[in-house]
Parts: C-alpha cells; sequence; structure tokens
C-alpha cells in the first residue's frame, strides 16, 4: 500500500451542521444576485452525474417569470455502486433542507420537494423529523417555505430529472422531449430547479466558507470536491470526499492494488477503464488536465483479475434493458440487441465480427436515444467490448 | 386492516384527488394489501376520477407496485453488479433451500415472495436485500437464516437504519 | 402572428416562424423527413425516433417532429450520420416486429413496410426478439383484431383512444423490454370500456390493429346460388372509397361504386341513404312528440336533450360512461339496422324471396357497425338483421381482388325499393348532416314552410368544429303544433368522443340547455370513421365533407319526406311514423355497461 497520499481528502460535506440555522439566516439576507454570483464563481457543477454548472441553473430559473416555480431534490440515487446520497440525508439532512431552502430564496419558489427512492424508504421516517424542526424555524424567521418528500416505487429511470417530474405529476416515468428545459418548464409544467442531493450539500459549503474555498480545491473546469462511492474488489469499500481532477492510478494506489484489472467510473453509465489506462484517466468534467477525463457520478467499482468483463457487461445491459423506460426505439430494442448479441457471440451463435455491428448501434443509440440513459449506454459498452474484446469472445 | 374502499377514500383524504396524488395513493394500497388488485385500481380509478386504464398502465410502470397477488413479506435480492460480485448467488440458493421456492414464487402459507430487483444503495456492504421496507446488508447464508427465522417467529430482526 | 427567424435545411435558407418544428420547416422546402409516431391528428411524441436530423454544433441527433427551430439553425437531414442512424432505427424496428409481411392484412399498406422499402432493408442482422415473447392475438372482438407482435410501440393507438376519443382504453404498461400497449390488466379489447370506434386501427401505422375482415365470408355468400345476397352503402363511403382505388380525396365515386358491387355479384345494390331518410322520419316524429309530451301536456317525465343513436360507437360510449342517461337516446335504430331489419321482411314480401335465403351486407365507413350488427337485440326480422358489414377498406379490397378497373366503370343506379334517397340522407355522412336533415323535415312538419336557410343549406350546423350549436325560432306554426308558436329549438352537435364527452360532462352537470343533441364518435362524423381509408387526417377529412355537401346540393330530393320510397313504404307497410310495426322493427333497447 502506498504511502504518498497524492489523493487529496476533504470533509466538507459531513462535518457537523450545527450551524445550519446561521447559515440559513444569513443566506435569506444577501440578494437573489449575490447568492448566484457566489455560486458561478465557485465553478460548481451538478454531482449526480451530468455536471450542469449549479450556479448558471439557479440564474436561468430565477429570471423567469411565473406564479409558481419549484425546487426539488434529487435522491433518486440508483446508478449501480453511488450510495453517497443515502448517506448524506442519513447523517447531515439539514444541509439539504437548508440549500433547499436558500435556492427557493434565489428563484422565487414556495415550495421544495425531495423526490426520495422507494428502496430507502427505511430514512422517511427520520428525514419527516428534521423536515418538521426545520419548518418550524422557518416560520418563526418568518420565512414562507414548505418541503415535502414524494417516494418513489422502483424506477431508476426516475432519477433523469424530466421522467422525475412525469412521476411526481402522477404519471409513468417516461422522458420528456428537451427543450423545454426544466429551468423553463420542470414540474407541473412550472420552472423547476432540480439538484441532486450532493450538489446542494455543496452549495451549503459555498454558502457558508464563500466560493473561494471551494474553487481553491480541485482542478480547473472541476473544482471542489467529491464524493466517490467506493465499492468491489477494493479493501476500503465506502464513502469518500476527494478534490477532484486526481488520476485513476492515484485513486487505485489507495482503494486498489496490484490486481485491479479495472475500475468502472461513473456507474453502468460510466465508463470501465483497463489497468493499462489508469495514468491518462483523471477524474472530473469537460476539459483536459491528463489525457481523458470522465464526468462522473462518483461511483467508482473496482475489478480484479478473476472478475470476467463478460458477466458485468452483461450484468450492465441485463440492468438497462430492465430499467429502460421503454418508449423510444433505439434504447428499448437497442439494449435487447446488445444483451442478447453479446450473448450470441459467447455462445458461438453469432462471429465475432458481429461485436462490430453491436459497437455501431450503440453509437447509434448514443447518438439518437431520447434521454440519457439510452444515450449513456454505449459508455461502458464500447469501454468494455473495445478493451475486452477476447473476453467477449472466449 | 381497512376494507381496500375506505383505505382509499382515506388516502385520497390525505393526499388529494388530483391526477398527480396517484402514485402515493398507490404505494398506500401496496403498503397494506401488499399488491393492487383489479378491485383496488378500479376504485382508485372512481375516487380520483382518472380511467382505469391510465391507472394500470402508471401503477405497472412501477417494480414496487406489484399487480400479482405477493406474500406477508417481500424479499427482494439485489442483483445489480457488485451485489452480483459478492455472493448473491450464494444467497438466493440459501433462500431457495431454505424457504422452498424460486424468484418469482410464493410460499404455500402466503408469508414470503422471493424477488430480485436492481442497486439497493448499500454496494459497500454487498450482497443486500430488502425485506418490505427494512435493509438487510453484508449477507451470509448463516444471517439469511437468522434473519428469515426471525420474520417466520414474528419477532422480526431489524435492519439498516439511520445513525 | 409569430415572430420569423432564419434557419437553413440542407444548405437551403429557410424563414419560418419561430416555434415551428424541424418537420415542417424542412416541408416548407419540399424536404420530407420520415416519420413513423407523428400524426398530424396527436400531440407530438418523439418517441420513435425515425425523424432524428442533424443539427449542427450539436453531438447529438434531433427528432425533427419534438424540435422547435432556433434562429440561426444548420440543420442537415442526409449526412451519412444521419441515414446510418435511420436504418439502425427501422432495423431495430423490424427485430422486435413480426415481418411475415406476405401473411399479414396490412402487406402494402404499411408504414414500417414502407419505410423498409425505402431505406432498402436488405438483410437483418440483429436477432429476431418476437419468439422471445408469447404473443397472442386478440381477436375476441366482432369489430378490431389486436396483434402485439406487430405492435412498433409508437403509441399513435394510446394518444388517439386518449386525446382524441377520450376513452383511454389503451395504454402502455410495464417497462424497459417488457413495455407493451394494452388496456386494463391485458384484457380482451371486447372486455374493455372499448367503443370499437376504430379511430385506433385508422391511426396503427402497422398492422397491430386492424379491422375484422369479413371479405371470405361475404365472397361465399355471393358464389352461393341459393343465397340473395343484397347490400346497403353508407353514404360517407362514396366519398372515400375512391382514395383507395386511385382518385384523391374528396372525390365522390357513387355511381362507380354501384356499378362495382353489381360487378362483384350482389344480387341487389341498395343505399343507406333510403334508411337515413326513414331515420329522419321516424326521429323527426319521435322529437315531435317528446315536444309535445313535454310542452302541451306538461309532461315531467320527457328526457330532454334527446340524442341521436345512429353512431354505435357513441352508443357503447354512453352505455360504458353515462348508463343513467340512456332514456334520452333517441329509440331510433341506425340506418344500417333499419335497412337490415327492413330488408328480410318488407324488401323479401315485396320480391317474394324467402328471407332464410337473404344475406344482408353492409359497407360502412365504421367498425363499430361490426358490433352494432352483433348485437343479440338485433334480430327483429327473425334472423340476423345484418349479417355482414365491410369496411369502405374491405371492400376497395374485394374490388381489386375482382380485378375491376375501378376507374373505367360506368356510372350505375341503386336498385329500386331500398335504393332511393335525398340529400338529407348522403348528409348523414358528415358531423351536422343527421341534424341538418332532422331540421329541414321538422321544421317543415310544423310550420308547412321550408327551414329559411338559402337553399336549404343550414350552415350553422356545419363545419368541423368540436361542438357546434344552432337555434330556430318555430313562429306561426300548423294549428297541431301550435303549442310550438314562439318556441326556440335549441340544438347541438359534438363529433370526435372527446367532445361528446365535453358535451355529456354538461348534461351530466345540467347544463345542457339543448332539446337535440347530434353525436358522431368520430373526428368528422362518419366520413371521418374508423373504416375509412388510411391515411386520414383534417385536410383529407375536410375534402370528403365538400364532397358530401356537393352530392346533397346536386340531388333531385333535398327533404327526407320528399323520398317517393318512403312515402311507399309507409303507405305499404309501415303505415306511419312510430307505428306498431315501426316500433317492432325500427326501434331497439339499450344496455347499461360497467366500466
Amino acid at each position: 500500500m502506498s504511502t504518498s497520499h497524492i489523493l487529496k481528502r476533504a470533509d466538507f460535506i459531513f462535518k457537523n451542521e450545527n450551524d445550519w440555522e446561521e447559515v440559513l439566516t444569513k443566506s435569506l439576507a444577501r440578494t437573489p444576485n449575490e447568492l448566484i454570483n457566489e455560486l458561478i464563481s465557485s465553478e460548481l457543477k451538478g454531482r449526480g452525474g451530468a455536471g450542469f454548472p449549479t450556479g448558471l441553473k439557479w440564474k436561468l430559473t430565477s429570471e423567469l417569470k411565473s406564479d409558481e416555480k419549484y425546487v426539488i431534490c434529487n435522491a433518486d440515487e440508483g446508478e449501480p455502486g453511488t450510495f453517497k446520497d443515502r448517506e448524506i440525508l442519513s447523517r447531515v439532512p439539514f444541509k439539504v433542507l437548508t440549500a433547499i431552502a436558500i435556492c427557493g430564496h434565489v428563484i422565487g419558489a414556495k415550495k421544495g420537494y425531495i423526490y426520495l427512492r422507494g428502496e430507502y424508504f427505511f430514512l422517511q421516517q427520520e428525514l419527516k423529523k428534521a423536515i418538521s424542526e426545520f419548518e418550524f424555524f422557518c416560520k418563526e424567521i418568518k420565512y414562507d417555505f414548505k418541503i415535502s418528500i414524494f417516494m418513489g416505487s422502483g424506477a431508476y429511470i426516475c432519477g433523469e430529472e424530466t421522467a422525475l417530474f412525469e412521476s411526481m405529476e402522477g404519471k409513468r416515468g417516461e422522458p420528456r422531449n428537451k427543450p423545454p428545459y426544466p429551468t423553463a418548464y420542470g414540474y407541473m409544467g412550472k420552472p423547476t430547479v432540480i439538484n441532486n442531493v450532493e450538489t446542494l450539500s455543496h452549495t451549503y459549503t459555498i454558502f457558508n466558507y464563500g466560493s473561494k474555498r471551494f474553487y481553491d480545491l480541485g482542478v480547473q473546469f472541476s473544482r471542489g470536491t467529491k464524493l466517490f462511492s467506493v465499492s468491489g474488489d477494493t479493501p476500503k469499500p465506502g464513502i469518500y470526499e476527494l478534490e477532484l481532477g486526481m488520476s485513476l492510478t492515484d485513486f487505485v494506489e489507495e482503494f486498489g492494488d496490484d490486481d485491479t484489472k479495472a475500475v468502472q467510473v461513473g456507474g453502468a453509465a460510466g465508463f470501465l477503464v483497463p489497468r493499462k489506462k489508469f495514468a491518462e484517466t483523471s477524474i472530473g468534467y469537460e476539459g483536459k488536465l491528463v489525457g481523458i477525463s470522465l464526468p462522473t457520478g462518483g461511483s467508482m467499482m473496482l475489478f480484479n483479475s478473476s472478475r470476467s468483463m463478460f458477466n458485468v457487461l452483461d450484468n450492465y445491459l441485463n440492468f438497462f434493458a430492465e430499467e429502460s423506460c421503454g418508449q423510444c426505439t433505439p434504447c428499448r430494442v437497442g439494449c435487447q440487441q446488445l444483451l442478447k448479441g453479446i450473448k450470441a457471440v459467447k455462445r458461438g451463435e453469432k462471429p465475432a465480427a458481429y461485436l462490430d455491428k453491436l459497437l455501431s448501434l450503440a453509437e447509434t443509440m448514443q447518438l439518437t436515444a431520447k434521454c440519457g440513459l439510452g444515450q449513456s449506454v454505449a459508455n461502458s459498452f464500447s469501454s468494455i467490448v473495445e478493451n475486452f474484446r477476447e473476453e467477449m469472445i472466449y | 386492516m381497512k376494507p381496500i374502499t375506505e383505505l382509499v377514500k382515506d388516502l385520497a383524504d390525505r393526499h388529494g384527488r388530483e391526477r398527480r396524488s396517484l402514485l402515493p395513493i398507490l404505494q398506500g394500497v401496496v403498503e397494506q394489501e401488499k399488491y393492487l388488485s383489479e378491485f383496488s385500481m378500479l376504485t382508485i380509478s372512481r375516487e380520483l376520477n382518472i380511467p382505469v386504464t391510465e391507472v394500470y398502465g402508471t401503477a405497472t410502470f412501477y417494480s414496487f407496485l406489484e399487480c400479482k397477488k405477493m406474500g406477508k413479506y417481500i424479499i427482494r435480492i439485489c442483483k445489480t453488479i457488485t451485489c452480483s460480485m459478492k455472493g448473491e448467488k450464494q444467497i438466493l440458493l440459501a433462500i431457495e433451500d431454505m424457504l422452498k421456492i424460486k424468484v418469482g414464487e410464493t410460499t404455500q402459507d402466503g408469508k414470503f415472495t422471493l424477488l430480485e430487483t436492481n442497486c439497493l444503495g448499500f454496494c459497500h456492504k454487498a450482497p443486500a436485500m430488502l425485506i418490505n421496507n427494512e435493509v438487510y446488508t453484508e449477507l451470509t447464508p448463516e444471517k439469511i437464516r437468522e434473519i428469515l427465522t426471525s420474520y417466520l417467529n414474528d419477532k422480526i430482526i431489524g435492519g439498516e437504519h439511520v445513525n | 402572428m409569430g415572430k420569423k427567424i432564419k434557419i437553413t435545411v440542407n444548405g437551403q435558407p429557410v424563414e419560418v416562424e419561430k416555434g415551428t418544428s424541424i418537420l415542417d420547416a424542412a416541408n416548407q422546402i419540399g424536404v420530407i423527413i420520415p416519420t413513423l409516431c407523428y400524426h398530424k391528428d396527436l400531440c407530438v411524441a418523439g418517441n420513435c425516433r425515425v425523424c432524428v436530423v442533424e443539427v449542427v454544433g450539436q453531438k447529438r441527433l434531433a427528432p425533427a417532429c419534438a424540435t422547435p427551430c432556433e434562429d440561426g439553425m444548420d440543420i442537415l437531414t442526409n449526412t451519412h450520420k444521419v441515414r446510418n442512424s435511420r436504418k439502425h432505427i427501422i432495423e431495430l424496428l423490424l427485430s422486435e416486429h413480426n415481418a411475415d409481411c406476405t401473411s399479414c392484412y396490412k402487406n402494402g399498406n404499411c408504414e414500417l413496410q414502407l419505410l423498409a422499402s425505402e431505406y432498402k432493408i436488405m438483410s437483418q442482422d440483429f436477432i429476431h426478439l418476437v419468439p422471445f415473447r408469447n404473443y397472442t392475438i386478440d381477436d375476441f372482438s366482432p369489430s378490431i383484431i389486436k396483434d402485439d407482435s406487430k405492435c412498433i410501440r409508437c403509441q399513435r393507438c394510446v394518444r388517439t383512444c386518449a386525446e382524441l376519443q377520450s376513452v383511454n382504453a389503451l395504454t402502455m404498461a410495464h417497462k424497459g423490454e417488457y413495455a407493451m400497449i394494452t388496456t386494463f390488466f391485458e384484457k380482451s379489447m371486447n372486455d374493455v370500456i372499448c367503443t370499437n370506434c376504430g379511430q385506433c386501427v385508422n391511426h396503427c401505422p402497422t398492422g397491430a390493429l386492424v379491422e375484422k375482415n369479413y371479405i371470405e365470408e361475404v365472397w361465399s355468400a355471393i358464389s352461393d346460388k341459393d343465397k340473395y345476397v343484397v347490400i346497403q352503402t353508407a353514404p360517407a363511403v362514396r366519398v372515400g372509397l375512391g382514395e383507395e382505388l386511385g382518385f384523391d380525396p374528396g372525390s365522390r365515386s357513387t355511381g362507380k361504386m354501384v356499378a362495382a358491387l353489381k360487378r362483384l355479384g350482389f344480387d341487389s345494390v341498395m343505399d343507406t341513404d333510403f334508411t337515413a331518410d326513414l331515420t329522419i322520419m321516424e326521429e323527426g316524429t319521435e322529437l315531435l312528440t317528446r315536444l309535445k309530451k313535454a310542452l302541451a301536456e306538461n309532461d315531467k317525465t320527457v328526457k330532454f336533450p334527446m340524442t341521436t343513436s345512429c353512431s354505435p360507437g357513441w352508443i357503447k360510449f354512453i352505455e360504458h360512461l353515462y348508463p343513467e342517461f340512456l332514456d334520452h337516446l333517441s329509440s331510433c335504430k341506425s340506418p344500417q339496422q333499419m335497412f337490415g331489419a327492413l330488408v328480410k321482411t318488407y324488401y323479401a314480401k315485396a320480391r317474394k324471396l324467402d328471407p332464410a335465403k337473404i344475406v344482408s351486407v353492409s359497407v360502412m365507413p365504421c367498425t363499430a357497425k361490426k358490433f352494432e350488427a352483433a348485437r343479440p337485440e338485433m334480430h327483429d326480422s327473425g334472423y340476423r338483421d345484418v349479417d355482414y358489414v365491410l369496411t369502405t377498406r374491405e371492400l376497395a379490397i374485394m374490388i381489386k381482388q375482382a380485378g375491376i378497373d375501378f376507374k373505367k366503370l360506368e356510372d350505375m343506379h341503386f336498385d329500386r325499393l331500398m335504393g332511393e334517397s335525398t340529400g338529407a340522407g348522403v348528409i348523414f355522412g358528415a358531423t351536422g348532416g343527421v341534424m341538418e336533415a332532422a331540421l329541414r323535415t321538422a321544421y317543415e312538419l310544423v310550420t308547412g314552410r321550408e327551414v329559411p336557410f338559402e337553399n336549404l343549406d343550414i350552415t350553422p350546423v356545419r363545419g368541423m368544429e368540436g361542438v357546434r350549436e344552432a337555434k330556430i325560432k318555430i313562429e306561426n306554426p300548423l294549428k297541431e303544433w301550435s303549442f310550438l308558436d314562439g318556441v326556440e329549438l335549441k340544438c347541438a352537435v359534438a363529433h370526435g368522443l372527446t367532445n361528446v364527452k365535453y358535451m355529456m360532462d354538461k348534461v351530466r352537470a345540467g347544463k345542457a340547455d339543448y332539446h337535440f343533441i347530434e353525436f358522431m364518435a368520430c373526428p368528422g362524423g362518419c366520413l371521418g370513421g374508423g373504416g375509412q381509408p388510411i391515411p386520414t387526417n383534417p385536410e383529407i377529412r375536410q375534402r370528403r365533407a365538400e364532397a358530401i355537401y356537393a352530392e346533397d346540393a346536386g340531388m333531385p330530393f333535398r327533404k327526407s319526406h320528399e323520398n317517393p320510397e318512403i312515402i311507399k313504404i309507409y303507405k305499404d307497410f309501415l303505415g306511419h311514423p312510430l307505428s306498431e310495426m315501426s316500433h317492432h322493427l325500427l326501434h331497439t333497447k339499450y344496455t347499461a355497461r360497467g366500466m
């Protein structure tokens, strides 16, 4: 095990939240524009996986005129290998509630929701208690803002923002066409800010300590810290807050070992990076530091040499084929074709060259699917098939 | 246990009678009944004035809103990659061996239904499972026997809870 | 007038209104982008992804039907990326589709087949997915057959049934690879709220939803020397049939239709318009009788508004959703069923035929008529009144099978006894037509004068607006109708079941202050029926409507009560409207149904 500690740890998210009442009060005293500028200069990007600049999102929504606006916290954490949001909601819920309420002040919303996945039902009771206490305080400081929990019922796709709105509106969680975007047409067709749980926690940090503290960490294009959910073949499974911009080599130094064959970055919708590419891969958003950068929700799954990459891909494709909403052709049928296709190649029913047809199909899915789910299947499909082709055949 | 018509009316009084009230009401019925029967859906359709076909189409979308009769305790084993790597198959075998049912089946006495589900968000403590709303992690065949026995004796062991 | 923006399509500059979709913008300059889930009648879905195009500067392809143009957009519809993607999409659709075209009812008329042909999909590399699912065909309904193995999940039928018709018999269910279009608890169409209107059939791009066809049964009857086969033709058929046989929408092919039917071998070719005129006599009298009971005799039990009852899709709709208002319906059968009852009694007697040997066939623009003919109460002649119902589409198929060159046919006339009709009968095929026909007769019956509209064209009830109203004041009526003096007759018309629902909700709320309402299940009335040629869209409905009113204007008689054959049937057989014989053969009862 290396002792170089190249990975820079931080401790903002899970630091105690006893100052939440102060953070809320002092933020509410600032103007929306001030708060927006603070977020923009922090260069905070969405931590759910899509990486949209948070300050810009709040700005766009605040600029629209509407009788009703909403703040929604996306707690439908379902990406395989991700478990950080659960931890945030159980350990520091008041940071999230405070951030939601501050967002309400910024955009002009009086109502916030937490869309909580059905699998996290056991969190409800404690969360409701926290909300009760929170609303009581808001009443005391005469801030008119209410928060409710909306429970999911077992659908990964409801983590997609427009599918989430559809679900909250009592319908099937089928993603909508974009444009229009949620900032203009969100929940109930009204301007909505929808942010991941972790993103909101970071805004809390920024409003508490100022944007510079956040900006000074991380690297260009990937400022600040991120929670990483580490699991798989690792002696240190768990949640770690690290500065963005680390290389995978350093990551594996800390969390893997010489037997680490590959790392899945960003869940099933992310990329599989083989050992030979660890050095050229850094973890962050768009923009190059060292070789390729990967946008990520922070799921890091390590695989050692005993793992079959075929089984891994098979598992992912099964997942997508089941969780796809089924409305658009490339995703509904494409996922089935990819899944059955690799099985056919493995069994010798189709020639190895069929994998190239499947790679081409995956690219079409990326170009034509209606939402992020269908668009992302190609990420793991291509990275696994291209880097471990022999394992698909033999 | 309330009769369905009363249950639906109470849920509608609590959550409202608009389209957006549908999901919480469906969840409320499933909470008590464990599944949605034709009658439940017709009752909800009448109470909310939503076409019954729409109620069906919406309910079947969500994995946790079952439309077939379920047992009293629904076991959902995670089959996503990390749990799969960490021994989900052995866990399944242990359950199948103990309860004498396969995935998708319900025990004769109507106590347990065995299902598979996707990532539960406990990958660092894999393998994991849900029994109704309780989460159980770091499972081994021994732990399974312990947990299921507790359910059989109605002295249920608790699962993961908030710190 | 919206703001104008400038874009380019394949290098060509176009000016469009802000918010126009890429699909419509391209169409403006003659660039056709293929679509599947898109339909002019329905809201945009954007889920088939066939219409994807490249927008310069964007990483992903955009769906043309669902993407609004923005100022300066540079759109490319035929790049390698677009063609390659589109080919993949079509291949994917074919892989989840039962592509056994030669044994499919929609062979030659299928939009997926057309796409596959245009893009020359010569080989299927993808794995065929149909065998992995246990699809069964639902053919329990007498009107519609649903074959899930051909469904491409475009959801046109769901949107049609929900938005256009407000029946909501169909929905998307489950998700992922198990996503499918089905009914409540996946029951047969025959066991749920389906009204058989067939609008889903008319909007389905493939063979997943088709009408139940009776072509072989009718051929068998025609070739049976022992049987005397009579056919009746609905008014809307004559303005739609041409579209299937080489003519443009809006063509009138009455004479050719009769000639073709004679060549097919029908023993007698007569006209449903005749019984449409008869319906006016019976229903007009029924309305006036109700008015007399209410106004002259102060009978509080009389139900208003009275509604028409010739649309079987509407009948099933009210039976399911508004059963408490069944006594508002006119007790008159539809023209089809009146004809059927008379052909095996009145006609048989006059022609000295054994009614047991008569096969009564109809050709209708409608799929619900198939259900109507099979209703247990439709046996008043002593036999099944209408044995087989063909849609306009099925008739076209039979004409082609018989090798008839439709365009070259010389016009022929309907046969006597039940083949004469008036302009009032033919306008039954358009929304507002029944109302107009009824008013032309009722007004004259009561006042002795013609309706106060130029050329007898009661324009307030015409047009395509979903709900229309008209008021006619009765002044100086004949002595026996003096109780109607000064009464303003309030009428309404609604077409398409969504508008019907709107009106019936008003009736339920007590806010429908009308005496008489005409209800048609299909948008446009029968001319837009579920059995009419595909495609049917707003422009095509408009043209067919114009054709119907042109037929009306050209008829020698324009009012039902002037029809000589109508005068004869009352003199020789029925006696008078609402007589005992009329009640026995021409009136019916309805059945309350659950949800």
